[in-house]
């Protein structure tokens, strides 16, 4: 099978060992010395792929495939570890590429999904990946063996070298690999069992550091017009930019303005009013300039007057969310057992209300696209979760056929589901159709991503558990009451109405393959939960986490109020409705027991336990709140199941990660609206913790095998209630109300 | 106009004295390892060095400069990535997005110009970039590894 133009043409290596690095840097600062004889391949046409996810150069180069997008997670190199391993290929010359949306559609989806969210890069292809890379082992060992005349079950496979057994002679994979390329693919292939694997599972150094370090790394936001010519046929000259403002208010139009205001300004070259990609009418508008900064000038000096919208405000819709608290409609998500006659016979009855507010992605590099349209093609360039809904956004706002677009993506400066969503790419097009022939680079402002983003649902809970006289929890009752994310952006995944998605973490098995791996890990007698859905004008995305976040704090801030009313001890409390799940229980007992829980050494400490996208996890967090009611949070002890561990140290920055997206959610995360107008609108009111509010944080990584769950968000939802939960330990005052940041922890 | 000495090479640029050196430094210089995060000086993305110290560019109008001072970016920072920062950095792997990772080195740089051994509540009074992936464990690993090394 010969490479498709784009992924030999482009050469675009998105990631590289540190062999490649040090190579890089010889090369760049010694141009005339000579290192050990190199054999000289210059003569030898390049080679093709061997199959779809392995390309193998004449110099033992192995570059493999990636589909999902790398935006910090890690992904990018456990996918390569995966390929690597299955392969026997050398990990210091192992190198990784991404192939178009438009290849992919070209090959009939050969690389299968490009999404990238829900933590699943690894989990949801680590099986067709790994097989992938064992056919092109199996191939590259019938090609050796095809060269011997020897059957290839006498030659085994090391470090991208093959070898006879029986004469002893060996080659290397670059040698084979053009060969291996124009073999049939076998029939069937068996991936390593895991007691096999010598690249999975190690503490492999990232392949995309090395040019993070020296500013090399080419985000969206820094496309220049010699990044658009190493991809495009076209022959553009220049790169212009552009900057953008949307609709302050929701659902408001563009009413008029005054171009000439502003059109004889240093560097402008178009002022225009877009469409809402989503709605009807003009909700933007644009300066098109010869730099981003002019551009921005410009719209700064534009008169822009506005129409319509919606007087939405988050102070009013209190009142909404707390009638869903208490309404008597709500969708059931679990449930079981009698729970009137457990509220009936209690002894105690307890309740708490708590709430999440809406969130801001915030992602550190706004919103972008680079796109260049011509009368027949449209190619765009872009930081994005999901290549294949941008591919398909590029030819809907175009109205090019899908064959003639295409999607060159570059690493992402954060995603955390932010960058799933295709407005920017819309836009984008939008702009370059206004100047055929000249790739336009649309950057948003800060003020614009934080105002427009595709927030963090707004929910409430309300929490009634019943308690007998020997202190047992008898009956639970969870209400949510608020948005529902698939009602507004995947409808047509509601069923009969219902968003199980909003369940996540508290579900039962079986009511969704898609949320299997969000079920619910406490067993209770008698119980519910259900969803008073309650559905703002505001956008709601998929933010790291997702729903789990607030679940969590609901579930787990309750337990742990549940377990001081009667009088027992929070992990034991919590352990004597685990025991159907001995992994949650052995991550609860994990943080447990490493944090010193149950010490009397004068610490306050509280804990969460959580299973979700296919992973459990755990926390132990420790506070100081003083007098003035300051808090520092000391220590975090967290514990995570994986299942497979693919890349220990980077399980370890994400679960460290986890904490800081979470505790600043919890410390400061608030987006408000008044009139239809987001409030918060950079960092100094959508404010992020820094180093001195990070704790020290204790990662134990405990996979148990058999499974394959998650990392990149789980973490997250046990970052908020353990904290929560250990500031009611040191100060006797629950805080249920969030973000914590203007309140005062003693008079909470 | 404006002329300044960055990494060591004097340019002349022809822009208004209010635009942001960050700006000049991506859009006339042609580096673009500074990046926009805020515009407010708040994230410190931005962050450059202006005579060894470390200066948020987002909102630094080039007209304050002289054209005598020492502009340092990123690319500057060392010959062959070298630096005991970077060197630091990615002996504990520590960008993940890695877009803060230029301006959190180069705060991290600066920091240490002025003070080699600095305590945790020096960098936490100093250090005060933003990172959404959340890096900052690891940032203050780092710093002290790159102390070790300096």
């Amino acid at each position: 099978m010969a490479d498709t133009g784009i992924l030999s043409r482009r050469g675009f290596i998105v990631g590289t060992g540190a062999t490649g690095l040090t190579i890089g840097i010889l090369a760049s600062c010694s141009p005339g010395a000579s290192g050990p004889e190199e054999p000289d391949y210059s003569d030898l046409p390049p080679n093709d792929e061997v199959n779809a996810w392995v390309h193998i150069d004449h110099d033992d180069t192995v570059t493999v495939r990636i589909a999902r997008s790398e935006m910090g997670q890690g992904t990018l190199t456990g996918l390569a570890q995966l390929v690597a391993d299955e392969l026997d290929a050398d990990w210091d010359k192992v190198t990784t590429v991404y192939p178009t949306p438009g290849e992919n559609l070209a090959r009939e989806r050969v690389w299968r999904s490009y999404s990238t969210g829900g933590s699943q890069g690894i989990r949801g292809s680590q099986d067709y990946v790994r097989e992938g890379a064992a056919a092109a082992k199996a191939m590259l060992i019938e090609a050796a063996a095809n060269e011997w005349g020897v059957a290839a079950s006498e030659c085994t496979s090391a470090d991208s070298v093959i070898t006879h057994g029986p004469s002893g002679q060996t080659t290397t994979y670059g040698a084979v690999a053009g060969a291996a390329g124009k073999l049939a693919p076998p029939l069937e292939v068996t991936v390593k069992d895991p007691s096999e694997w010598k690249i999975i599972g190690e503490a492999k150094k990232r392949l995309d550091t090395a040019d993070k370090l020296i500013g090399a790394q080419v985000y969206g936001a820094d496309i220049g017009l010699e990044d658009v010519l190493k991809d495009t046929d076209a022959t553009p000259t220049e790169l212009l930019s552009a900057s953008i403002r949307q609709s302050p208010k929701i659902g408001a139009t563009v009413a008029s303005f005054d171009a000439a205001a502003v059109e004889n300004m240093p560097g402008v070259r178009k002022v225009v009013a877009l469409n809402n990609p989503f709605g009807e009418g003009q909700n933007a508008v644009a300066v098109i300039a010869e730099t981003w900064w002019q551009a921005n000038s410009a719209l700064d000096a534009l008169p822009i007057e506005w129409e319509g919208g919606v007087d939405f405000s988050t102070e009013a819709f209190e009142a909404e969310l707390d009638d869903g608290l208490t309404s008597d409609e709500a969708f059931v998500g679990n449930g079981g057992g009698d729970l009137a006659g457990a509220f009936a016979d209690a002894a105690q009855v307890i309740e708490a209300t708590y709430n999440m507010p809406f969130q801001n992605h915030a992602c550190m590099e706004p919103m972008n696209t680079t796109a260049l349209y011509t009368d027949d093609r449209c190619e765009i360039w872009c930081p994005t979760q999901n290549g294949e809904a941008a591919l398909a956004a590029v030819s809907e706002a175009s109205g090019l056929d899908i064959q003639n677009c295409e999607v060159y993506k570059v690493h992402l400066g954060g995603g955390f589901g932010r960058r799933g969503a295709p407005d920017y790419v819309q836009q984008a097009v939008m702009l370059a159709m206004e100047v055929p022939g000249t790739p336009v680079k649309l950057l948003w402002t800060r003020e614009e991503d934080m105002k427009h983003g595709f927030f963090h649902p707004t929910t409430k809970g309300r929490v009634r558990g019943a308690l007998d006289a020997d202190g047992n929890l008898t009956g639970l009752h969870l209400r949510i009451s608020g948005q529902s994310i698939l009602a507004a952006l995947i409808p047509q995944a509601l069923q009969d109405g219902v968003d199980y998605a909003t369940f996540q973490g508290l579900l039962p098995p079986g009511v969704d393959p898609r949320l299997e791996d969000q079920t619910l890990k406490y067993s209770f007698d008698n119980f519910l939960v259900d969803h008073a859905m309650r559905n703002p004008p505001v956008r709601p995305g998929f933010w790291r986490g997702v729903n789990l976040n607030q679940n969590a704090i609901y579930l787990e801030c309750f337990m742990d109020e549940l377990a001081h009313a009667a009088g027992r001890d929070p992990l034991e409390f919590r352990l004597a409705h685990l025991q159907d799940s001995p992994e949650a229980a052995a991550v609860l007992q994990a943080v447990a027991d490493r944090s010193g829980w149950g010490q009397d050494d004068g610490k306050h400490r509280g804990l969460c336990v959580m299973y979700g996208f296919g992973s459990y996890v755990a926390a132990c967090s420790e506070v100081t709140v003083d007098e003035d009611g300051v808090l520092s949070i000391d220590r975090i002890v967290a514990a995570t199941d994986p299942g497979h561990a693919v890349n220990p140290q980077q399980i370890e920055a994400q679960v460290e990660g986890s904490f800081v997206y979470g505790l600043s959610a919890m410390l400061f995360g608030e987006i408000t609206f008044e009139d239809g107008v987001a409030q918060e609108t950079n960092f100094d009111t959508f404010n992020s913790m820094r180093i001195v509010d990070m704790p020290e944080v204790e990662t134990i990584i405990m996979p148990s095998g058999g499974f394959w769950g998650g990392v990149g968000e789980p973490t997250i939802a046990v970052a908020a209630p353990s904290v929560l939960n250990a500031i009611y330990a040191a100060t006797g005052k629950r805080v249920r109300q969030l973000p914590i940041k203007d309140q005062n922890l003693r008079d909470a | 106009m404006a002329t300044l000495k960055i990494n060591g090479e004097t340019v002349t640029v022809d822009v208004a004295d209010d635009t942001p050196l960050l700006w000049v430094i991506r859009e006339q210089v042609g580096l673009t390892g500074a990046k926009y995060g805020c515009g407010i000086a708040q994230c410190g993305t931005c962050t450059i060095h202006v005579d060894g110290s470390p200066v948020r560019s987002c909102v630094y109008p080039v007209g304050a400069l002289s054209g005598e001072e020492e502009i340092t970016t990123i690319e500057g920072l060392s010959e062959e990535a070298n630096h005991p920062v970077q060197e630091a950095w990615a002996e504990l792997d520590i960008p993940q997005c890695g877009y803060c990772q230029p301006g959190m080195i180069m705060a991290v740089a600066g920091m240490l110009n002025d003070n080699p051994n600095p305590s945790d509540e020096d960098i936490d009074a100093e250090i005060t970039n933003i990172c959404r992936c959340g890096t900052l464990a690891r940032v203050r690993k780092g710093i002290k590894l790159a102390v070790e090394k300096s």
